[in-house]
């Protein structure tokens, strides 16, 4: 074979490749967007919920057409160029050492894509419901408005809660207001835990002697799962439990439910604090 | 007499020597032991006797391998070898040997014991997670399975390409007859194997509930198990750290005449960078277990914020180290990928530079992107969007490597034997692994995805599916080489699809599951993902199925039909296949001298393999 016809050859492979990329594409984009991407977790009952299932499918969309690219790339060339059975399998390739433009193609492209994702990203983040994540003492992503606060308090192995405006009352079960903007503190009293509220769209670690604010909007009465997701011991695999959501109405008599009920060992609590400090602890397994 | 033999510096009478200084240091212990620093005094527990043990064991097991015969011969002021077994023999594999292929092929070995026993541990994880509730193993022994698992792959694995592939083949590919440091090169590999049975010792302490990780203060907290995890991660910590020196010294010096920069083999260069990492992170690692382990023992509150010290301070040290360490494990690989593609395309490597830059940029930007590991953790807010951004810029070097595989295949011609098949398998893990990565990398998406089975089968995807993928691509490339023997071609296929199929077959699925919340390291699950639970199990079981075909293959090929492999099967144009398989003892009649090119393929006219390097006059009298 000639060299000019070996070179026509390859045009002709690196056409077909653009061409099944680009088709591949096609198909592939309206499924991630339409099919895919709304049920993307963690699902759209809460505001976090919504702007993360959103993220999830403009990253799903910026991925697809690279991803395609690549696999297309892989299987035509490894299709095309394989030696057959009695193909003389000494003789060498073409010696391409480098192709210029490609190079520079794909170099902008990837940047491109990258620079895109950094700056849509942060700009997620930075939006006042870019902020189910753990935050830290002084979250720089707000929503607007005021917050109903419920402390989440980690330990080995269960999450208590606080509700500060209601006395600090602590209870053992999460219940949350529908329609309200909560704001969660959480912290630890021994080990890192971890509180992630999966449907929610909530998690965010709980660290001894530390604050962690998340923010989240609850759009839908039902119950979500709670799970410690970062590993805090022997019992780390016990660490869980479901939350509800109610109506303000109902929200109202269960906390007065718990306010009597915990009325007497009330006292014995340390007053409500955004961290706390207890004894050095022991060893446990 | 042959028994006669089993006496002198050796394998025996370290393990002996080891044994004998592991009782001596916990006796020392015990006399350093008193109220005043056993402060938790509510247990019976001697951390200071095991720490101590521990380490003298392992100095007691080093002076049985003989690594104290020179230094005390100088002191003595006897003339003193510091070279030691470079002959030929069997015995040289059972001791100290300063030649860097028998260290190589003992790296092979033992890291692969090692891993052998963390994937087992694997398996019983999964045979756990069968159901969702707990059935198998108590609460304890689950966890401490997946603390042995993570630390034991995480530890040896660090080393398992530059041990075995790099101290075998750098100084052959650079034309040099041996490492620029011998005697530390033959140290890494026995400090990583004493290091590998302290860490199963933690079985007889109670095990460990860290995971690998060992964050604070669940590790201050720990019984007397995690001392084991602190030694052996702090030995291995000094091993890589040493290999990491004399792996960047080698390829800095010992380059033969004509080898520059620029003719470097891609391979060398995977590994050069890596140990730039490998020599920088490590002492981090050291220093923080050393803080935790004076945490343990003589209460100084490092990491304990309720006498003084920061949680976060922990994780912070512990992932500024912890990422780069993640692209030690991921940067050899790519050296190995990008050397055998031009061998089974038969084409020179497409875009050197950018390849190498690639592997250099992605060396660099590891070490600005740590506290994405604490993303949900509260630590500093508002630089989320810089660790957002770098995070994310290590997606352009590794497209690098990408676009220069793609471009290698391109147009040429492909032969898909073992070793290509594992490169090939490679590109696809590595890019599920990496697109898997954009998703932890975004702080919204993060929320859901940090901490659960999706950022494990995440790093599962790009460590085991990218490094340890290239393990055996390397295996089956380069063994014929180190051994003269060929292994089953067909039984290395057979091999590569159980592996290929059964790993996106676990994997993939557990990326899914990870969405659907389920956390990491936790024994229970919700009942609904059970069915998928179930799945993942039994294709963990065929993953592990794989490596007993390839087990099989090892044994069978190497030691019963011992088909001579030629010295160049592969028909490879690289300098190492111009060798005789095995390597002689000092490589090179005489120091060889480079030509510009290092994947001399397609040259017009020269069709057919070129002869042996041309050799100039020895100028390194080594």
């Amino acid at each position: 074979m000639s060299s000019s016809a070996a070179a026509g050859n390859r045009r002709t492979h690196a056409l077909r490749i653009a061409a099944l990329t680009v088709i591949a594409t096609a198909i592939a984009l309206p499924l991630v967007i339409f099919v895919l991407g709304p049920n993307m977790p963690p699902g759209k009952d809460t505001t976090a919920g919504v702007s993360q299932v959103f993220d999830n499918t403009v990253l799903l969309v910026v991925m697809t057409p690279f991803t395609m690219f690549i696999l297309i790339f892989i299987l035509y060339t490894v299709l095309a160029f394989r030696v057959r059975p009695g193909d003389d399998d000494q003789r060498d390739g073409a010696p391409i050492r480098g192709h210029m433009p490609s190079q520079i193609a794909w170099l902008a492209t990837t940047t491109a894509a990258v620079l895109f994702l950094a700056i849509f990203g942060s700009a997620e983040l930075l939006a006042s419901n870019g902020s189910g994540g753990g935050e830290g003492p002084k979250p720089i992503a707000k929503p607007s408005g005021s917050a109903f606060q419920v402390q989440v308090i980690g330990q080995q192995w269960e999450f208590t809660y606080r509700y500060p405006s209601y006395g600090g009352v602590e209870t053992a079960q999460l219940v949350l207001p529908v329609g309200q903007e909560i704001e969660f503190h959480v912290t630890s009293l021994d080990a890192v835990h971890s509180f992630w509220a999966y449907e929610l769209g909530v998690k965010a670690d709980a660290n001894p002697g530390v604050d962690n604010v998340a923010f989240v909007k609850v759009k839908k009465q039902g119950t979500f799962q709670i799970r410690c997701a970062e590993l805090c011991g022997l019992w780390h695999g016990y660490m869980f439990d479901t939350g509800r959501v109610v109506s303000q109405s109902q929200f109202a008599t269960w906390i007065a439910g718990q306010q009597k009920t915990f009325a007497g060992s009330q006292q014995y609590l340390p007053k409500y604090s955004l961290t706390y400090t207890p004894d050095p602890q022991d060893r446990a397994g | 007499m042959k028994l006669r033999r089993l006496i002198g510096f050796n394998l025996l009478t370290a393990v002996i020597l080891g044994v004998i200084g592991f009782y001596v240091g916990w006796w020392l212990g015990t006399l350093f032991k008193g109220p005043s620093i056993d402060y938790l005094g509510d247990t019976q527990q001697n951390d200071v006797s095991l720490f101590i043990g521990y380490f003298t064991g392992v100095l007691g097991f080093l002076v049985g391998l003989g690594f104290a015969n020179y230094p005390v011969q100088r002191m003595l002021g006897k003339p003193a070898s510091l070279r030691a077994k470079e002959t030929e023999g069997k015995a040289r594999y059972f001791g100290l040997c300063t030649d860097h292929k028998v260290v190589g092929i003992q790296y092979l070995i033992g890291i692969g014991a090692f891993i052998f026993i963390g994937g087992l541990n694997a398996m019983l994880i999964r045979y756990e997670l069968i159901t969702p509730n707990q059935h198998a193993w108590n609460g304890n022994n689950y966890l401490t399975l997946v603390g042995l698992h993570g630390t034991m792959m995480m530890g040896m694995m660090t080393s398992g390409i530059l041990g075995p592939f790099a101290n075998y083949l750098v100084p052959i590919m650079i034309g040099a007859r041996r490492m620029a440091f011998p005697r530390i090169e033959a140290l890494t590999f026995w400090l990583l194997m004493a290091a590998g049975a302290i860490l199963m010792t933690a079985i007889a302490f109670g095990g460990f509930p860290t995971g690998w990780t060992g964050y604070a203060p669940l590790i201050d907290q720990a019984n007397m198990g995690v001392d084991a995890y602190i030694a052996f991660f702090a030995i291995v910590g000094l091993s890589m750290c040493l290999l990491g020196l004399n792996m960047v010294a080698t390829v800095i010096t010992m380059r033969a005449p004509g080898m520059t920069w620029g003719r470097l083999p891609i391979f060398v260069w995977g590994q050069f960078s890596t140990a730039i990492l490998m020599l920088l992170a490590p002492p981090v690692l050291i220093s923080t277990l050393l803080m935790v382990m004076l945490d343990r023992t003589a209460q100084t509150g490092f990491f304990n914020d309720q006498i003084g010290g920061s949680s976060y301070l922990y994780e912070n040290l512990f992932w500024f180290f912890g990422h780069p360490e993640v692209y030690i494990l991921a940067l050899p690989g790519m050296g190995i990928l990008l050397e055998i593609l031009p061998v089974f395309t038969r084409k020179p490597l497409w875009g050197y530079k950018l390849a190498v830059s690639g592997l250099m940029g992605i060396a660099l930007l590891s070490w600005l992107v740590w506290q994405h590991h604490l993303f949900m953790s509260g630590i500093n807010a508002d630089l989320r969007p810089f660790y957002m951004l770098s995070t994310e810029l290590i997606s352009l070097p590794t497209g690098f490597i990408f676009i220069c595989a793609l471009g290698t295949l391109w147009a040429g011609r492909i032969r898909l034997t073992s070793p290509m098949l594992f490169c090939l398998a490679w590109l696809f893990n590595f890019l599920i692994g990496g697109l898997s990565g954009v998703f932890l990398s975004d702080v919204p998406s993060d929320v859901t995805t940090h901490g659960s089975f999706f950022s494990m089968a995440h790093f599962h995807y790009t460590i085991m599916g990218a490094l340890l993928f290239s393990f055996f691509g390397g295996i089956y490339f380069w063994l014929p080489k180190m051994t003269g023997i060929k292994l089953n071609e067909r039984l290395a296929k057979a091999h590569f699809w159980v592996m290929f199929i059964a790993f996106n077959s676990t994997f993939g699925p557990l990326l899914v599951i990870g969405f659907l919340g389920m956390p990491r390291r936790a024994v229970t699950y919700a009942g609904y993902l059970q069915g998928a639970n179930t799945w993942v199990s039994v294709s963990a079981f065929f993953l592990g199925g794989s490596m007993l075909i390839f087990l099989f293959n090892f044994v069978w090929s190497l030691v019963f039909v011992r088909e001579p492999a030629g010295d160049n099967p592969w028909n490879s144009k690289s300098i190492e296949w111009q060798l005789p398989s095995p390597v002689p003892v000092h490589n090179f009649d005489r120091i060889p001298t480079f030509g510009p090119d290092p994947y001399p393929y397609g040259h017009a006219g020269s069709d057919a393999i070129p002869p042996r390097p041309a050799v100039a006059p020895t100028r390194h009298t080594q």
